[in-house]
């Protein structure tokens, strides 16, 4: 299974030269398996997504919620726009609206020129909630997640290794933060034994007492969960618009220094290749 | 071992910052989770007892009308939610761990999910100001 970071930016996408080695694009990771391609997530990254080879003929483009950093991408992604291209959208069922309705609220006049019914593709979305599922070579869990209106996680399984992915996520909000308690913690089910988890790690731990109910993770409680969840290796995803190269580097080096023994993490960068096996 | 689902998750940290007595079951009656108001009333602590069953839980109160008669289950309001997944509300007396009548008023509702899936209940109890 190979994993391409496209996007890693929270909120808003952040060009310029310091942000440049992190990258400014905003939320898509890439997934391959033997010529399937998942596409997790449409922020600005999308537009850097290249099909495995001429001959696939199918996308499977799974978001985690339809906020705009997950979805600007995505009316400008070139398989929607090839008749002979299969593109299935995979998100979370909304309690009042169909995927389809929700969805062309962006890709319609005055926010976008194309309507949904005139692109050429063969598109199909599938409205999904804690649901299990397979796509090719793929076995795939989603489930809810604690962020501002409908937002899953995924789980992405091939044979015996696993991906976990939820890059929107606060399973702190509450008063006393993560309950120490495996049963009481969103995310977990998603996250556990991961090889690999993408998390939310929005803000510092300073940074997250101002901004709690936001719908993200202070970096110490994205580790917290991967601890909890005994993942093999964390990146920490999503990076506040804010936050320049040298400051997550600084970052970086002090969460090394108090959870470097206990834990393989990394800050997540544009254009990051990961062979997972 | 599952976690529970969000919706529950999010009723207990809202449970935690209120200063009413709250207690929230599954979708059996088992007692999952009670916030330290509630801890008033059972007189024990949830860290100490962990979850607990509901023929375990359900013998702490003793439900009593009026006329200081036992009340079935069946006219309480979390078990009616349990069995119709409706909210309810009803007004009675319970007697209290040392032996003192109280009267109450107990609101349950459901806790139902994005999906329509019926997760659990919670039930609040107000101390009722109309003795």
């Amino acid at each position: 299974m190979k994993v391409s970071l496209k996007g890693v930016r929270g909120s808003i996408p952040t060009t310029g030269a310091e942000t440049s080695y992190f990258g400014g694009h905003t939320s898509c990771v890439t997934v391959e398996e033997k010529g399937w391609l998942l596409v997790l997530d449409g922020g600005s990254g999308m537009q850097n997504v290249r099909l495995p080879d001429k001959s696939t003929k199918r996308v499977d483009i799974l978001l985690t919620h339809l906020h705009l950093d997950h979805l600007q991408g995505l009316g400008f992604f070139r398989p929607l726009f090839d008749p002979s291209m299969e593109v299935h959208i995979w998100a979370p069922a909304s309690a009042t609206q169909s995927l389809h309705s929700r969805i062309s609220r962006y890709l319609s006049p005055p926010l976008f020129p194309v309507l949904i019914r005139e692109l050429p593709c063969k598109l199909t979305m599938h409205d999904i909630a804690n649901s299990n599922f397979e796509i090719g070579p793929f076995t795939i869990d989603s489930r809810y997640v604690i962020h501002p209106g409908p937002t899953i996680g995924y789980r992405i399984r091939v044979q015996d290794t696993v991906l976990a992915y939820i890059p929107d996520h606060e399973p702190a909000l509450g008063p006393g933060g993560i309950i120490n308690d495996k049963k009481w913690i969103s995310g977990f089910d998603l996250a556990y034994r991961a090889d690999l988890l993408l998390h939310d790690g929005q803000y510092t731990e300073e940074e997250y007492k101002s901004r709690n109910g936001w719908g993200h993770s202070g970096m110490e409680d994205s580790i917290k969960l991967a601890l909890f969840s005994e993942v093999k290796r964390l990146l920490l995803t999503h990076h506040d618009p804010s936050h320049t190269d040298t400051q997550l580097n600084e970052i970086y080096s002090g969460l090394l220094r108090n959870y470097g023994n206990r834990l393989s993490f990394d800050m997540a960068r544009e254009g990051m290749d990961i062979e997972l096996v | 071992m599952a976690a529970y689902e969000i919706e529950i998750i999010l009723n207990r940290q809202l449970a935690d910052c209120l200063s009413i007595p709250v207690f929230i079951t599954d979708t059996s009656g088992n007692l999952i989770f009670y916030n330290e108001p509630a801890e008033k009333i059972l007189g024990s602590r949830f860290e100490d007892t962990g979850e607990m069953t509901v023929e375990t839980w359900s013998t702490i109160f003793k439900p009593l009308d009026e006329q200081g008669k036992t009340l079935p289950p069946d006219g309480l309001p979390l078990v009616k939610t349990l069995g119709d997944q409706h909210p309810h509300h009803k007004t009675f007396w319970i007697e209290s761990l040392i032996g003192k009548m109280e009267k109450i008023s107990v609101t349950s509702y459901p806790i139902i999910g994005r999906t329509g899936k019926f997760l659990g209940a919670v039930a609040i109890f107000w101390e009722s100001e109309d003795v």
